[in-house]
């Protein structure tokens, strides 16, 4: 492997004025999270009896899921067909939906009502096979796994050989190594075993994320509501995927002060409109073939919702990335990449929430201050623990200046 | 994947009618029991005074419920607005103006419909939702796990939520008094506490022959429709009325039962767990193929191969 391809801790300050923002962000977040653990769900949300779902699960926990999709689309595409040229993206990809997975656990703590009983569905007499939701959780309970073994041979990485416990502990510095050898040189030969269930496990849930709200075809506007949804869930995460890579490894390299590494992102946008595509395909062949394109200009939420989430926000970027130009621009895949971003954002939001019609609603579902703070304060956590984790952990591709 | 499902839905501009196509599957849900042998309660609107009798013995009955006097269920002020049940009622009475004939007016009495094939039981992510073999939804607060799934699925927008308790939070609906009364074979409170015999319980079949007689002895008191015999695969609770019941707030559903677009997807896609281990057993496939072409050609080209994995 020649040295570009290594990744490297980032030799940089940890503490820069834009960290101190973000961990005021995220301490609005923590106030927040308190309040409502304390308080009640009344108390923060705008939830009632007509939406029970609201911007915590449209964001924090679906679009949460959607944008992890990076993770298995990379490693689907270095580790199962082999594109070793995209080997530097693999291990952010991977701390990004690591980190993705586990903030939509935590994230899950603050909407679910009884939320110390978040392990029932894992127990067997619990267990009920015809529940969508039963699947997802285990699913996503499994993928999160799979995602901590994954980044097992990373932490091996930085501390063989180098283990330095303080105090007393130094004493097992030995013991640790060796555990942390094993580790390495067992997960080495059935890594494999991992990836492929990594990639099993991301179908079945991307899609059944989708299928959730096919139980209420009657709720749901019908320019959402398809048996389809599995489908659009699955393929939009699959779209969505390199886009993420493509935006992290931007904000990353711009953190850092590095060029973006357009040698990986241009060929890695290159794949987009073929992904996208296949996306935007079965979407409007679902709304041609169940006739529900009448709605389109009919001023509801749903529909305005799919003009933008749809029109401007998927097919513009599928267009952008079609662009040879904007493919080795960095300017150019930053913008198309956001779009596509907040496309899927606003998709899940809408099947969600805002195509959700209840039938007697009273009055229209909006987001409280809180419940933003919340969503907000966990993105800020998500990118804090990120940043220390890729300047603790070789992570990133290594960086000559700061070698 | 998602192409050949069984049941395909069809969305009609402007009624928002749902139409299937197809044949028409029994749902999994079913378990192939036949579940129109449970009990049910007819409610016969016609005969409604709005005395909101029935919200009273509810209130009474269901100790779980917060405590309210006697004298708030005789204000009759309430009609001025539709109200839903919600985290202090299972059920509540609503008057109807009949918007094409002024002065027409018509009282429901609504509660949990304990369909036959219940979308919340099938969304219950822990089963803490459950269908008795004769007809009652119950609910398991010590399962749930306040995900309120339930909620988005029911059709008819039934399921409450304490959303002001911080600990112990449950999700409210009508119990059908299956724990308190019917177990201990007495009817539900409501039934029992109509003085216009508004309602009947009974077996739900029985339920059915008499609505039809009544249908069909005064055709002029009635709308020629039995609500919940057939409604998304039928209800335990079913409604007579002289208005539309769209005018008394009961949706227009189809036939099919909601549990039955969604369990079809989940149980095709986890056939004996063949589809997931194919996905496997494939992308296994295709890495071992590209992983030794790459070895080969290394081989050929004398290379070393240093890289990991």
């Amino acid at each position: 492997m020649s040295a570009d391809e290594r990744a490297a801790p980032v030799a940089k300050r940890f503490f820069t004025p834009g960290m101190m923002v973000l961990i005021g962000i995220m301490l609005g977040g923590v106030g927040w999270g308190l309040y409502r653990m304390i308080f009640s769900l009344a108390s923060v949300t705008h939830l009632n009896d007509q939406y029970p779902m609201g911007l915590w699960i449209g964001v924090d926990v679906a679009t949460g899921v959607a944008l992890a999709a990076g993770g298995f689309t990379t490693s689907a595409l270095v580790y199962v067909l082999r594109r070793e040229h995209f080997h530097a993206v693999v291990r952010p990809a991977l701390l990004t939906a690591m980190l993705g997975y586990t903030f939509v656990g935590i994230g899950l703590l603050f909407d679910l009502g009884r939320w110390y009983n978040i392990w029932h569905p894992s127990m067997p007499w619990m267990w009920q096979g015809n529940s969508v939701l039963f699947e997802v959780g285990m699913c996503v309970m499994l993928y999160l796994t799979v995602l901590y073994i994954e980044f097992v041979p990373i932490v091996c990485e930085r501390f063989m050989g180098r283990v330095n416990l303080p105090g007393k502990l130094a004493r097992l510095n030995d013991l640790v190594d060796i555990v942390l050898r094993l580790a390495d040189h067992v997960l080495g030969k059935v890594m494999f075993i991992f990836i492929i269930a990594g990639v099993v496990l991301s179908c079945l849930h991307q899609s059944s994320l989708g299928t959730l709200m096919v139980i209420a075809p009657y709720k749901l506007h019908p320019l959402y509501w398809s048996p389809m949804l599995p489908l659009l869930f699955l393929t939009s995460a699959v779209a969505v995927g390199f886009p993420v890579v493509i935006l992290e490894s931007m904000l990353a390299g711009r953190a850092f002060d590095r060029k973006p590494e357009m040698r990986v992102l241009t060929p890695l946008a290159g794949m987009a409109p073929y992904l996208l595509g296949i996306y935007i395909a079965v979407k409007i062949g679902d709304m041609l073939y169940r006739g529900s394109y009448v709605f389109l200009f009919e001023g509801s939420p749903a529909s305005v919702m799919l003009w933008i989430e749809f029109g401007l926000l998927t097919i513009v970027p599928f267009f952008m990335f079609m662009s040879r130009d904007v493919r080795r621009s960095p300017l150019g895949l930053f913008i198309a990449a956001t779009m596509y971003i907040l496309g899927v954002l606003l998709n899940r939001c809408t099947v969600f929430f805002i195509a959700y019609r209840p039938p007697y609603a009273e009055r229209a579902y909006v987001p409280a201050i809180g419940e933003f703070a919340l969503t907000i304060g966990l993105v800020a956590t998500i990118v804090f623990v990120y940043r220390a984790l890729v300047t603790l952990l070789p992570v990133l591709p290594a960086h000559e200046s700061e070698a | 994947m998602a192409g050949n499902r069984r049941c395909f839905l069809k969305s009609v501009a402007g009624a928002g009618a749902l139409t299937i196509l197809g044949s028409r599957e029994e749902s999994r849900a079913s378990g192939g029991q036949d579940r129109t042998e449970g009990v049910g309660v007819l409610v016969d609107c016609t005969w409604c005074v709005g005395c909101r009798s029935c919200e009273k013995a509810c209130n009474a009955a269901n100790t779980d419920l917060p405590r309210r006097p006697p004298e708030v269920f005789e204000d009759e002020s309430v009609f001025e607005q539709k109200r839903r049940m919600d985290h202090g009622a299972y059920t509540v009475v609503n008057r109807h103006q009949d918007p094409d004939e002024p002065g027409k007016s018509s009282y429901a009495k609504i509660q949990c419909m304990h369909c036959l094939y219940p979308a919340c039981v099938s969304a219950c992510i822990v089963g803490a939702l459950t269908r008795e073999p004769n007809g009652p939804v119950i609910y398991d607060s010590a399962k749930c796990i306040g995900c309120r799934y339930c909620m988005a699925a029911c059709p008819f927008q039934v399921p409450a939520y304490e959303y002001s308790d911080t600990l112990t939070p449950e999700v409210r609906k009508c119990t059908f008094c299956f724990q308190t009364r019917l177990s201990q074979g007495e009817m539900p409170a409501c039934v029992q506490s109509c003085p216009m015999q508004v309602m009947t319980f009974g077996k739900r079949t029985e339920l059915i022959r008499l609505a039809r007689e009544k249908l069909r002895k005064h055709p002029d008191r009635y709308v020629p429709h039995v609500y919940g015999e057939t409604e998304l695969g039928g209800t335990a609770w079913m409604y007579l009325s002289g208005m539309s019941f769209e005018k008394l707030g009961l949706p227009k559903f189809g036939y099919h039962p909601v549990p039955g677009f969604t369990e079809p997807i989940q149980h095709a896609l986890f056939k004996w767990f063949l589809p997931p281990l194919a996905l496997y057993g494939t992308l296994g496939g295709i890495m071992w193929f590209l992983k030794s072409r790459e070895k080969r050609a290394k081989a050929e080209s004398g290379e070393e191969s240093t890289h990991e994995r």
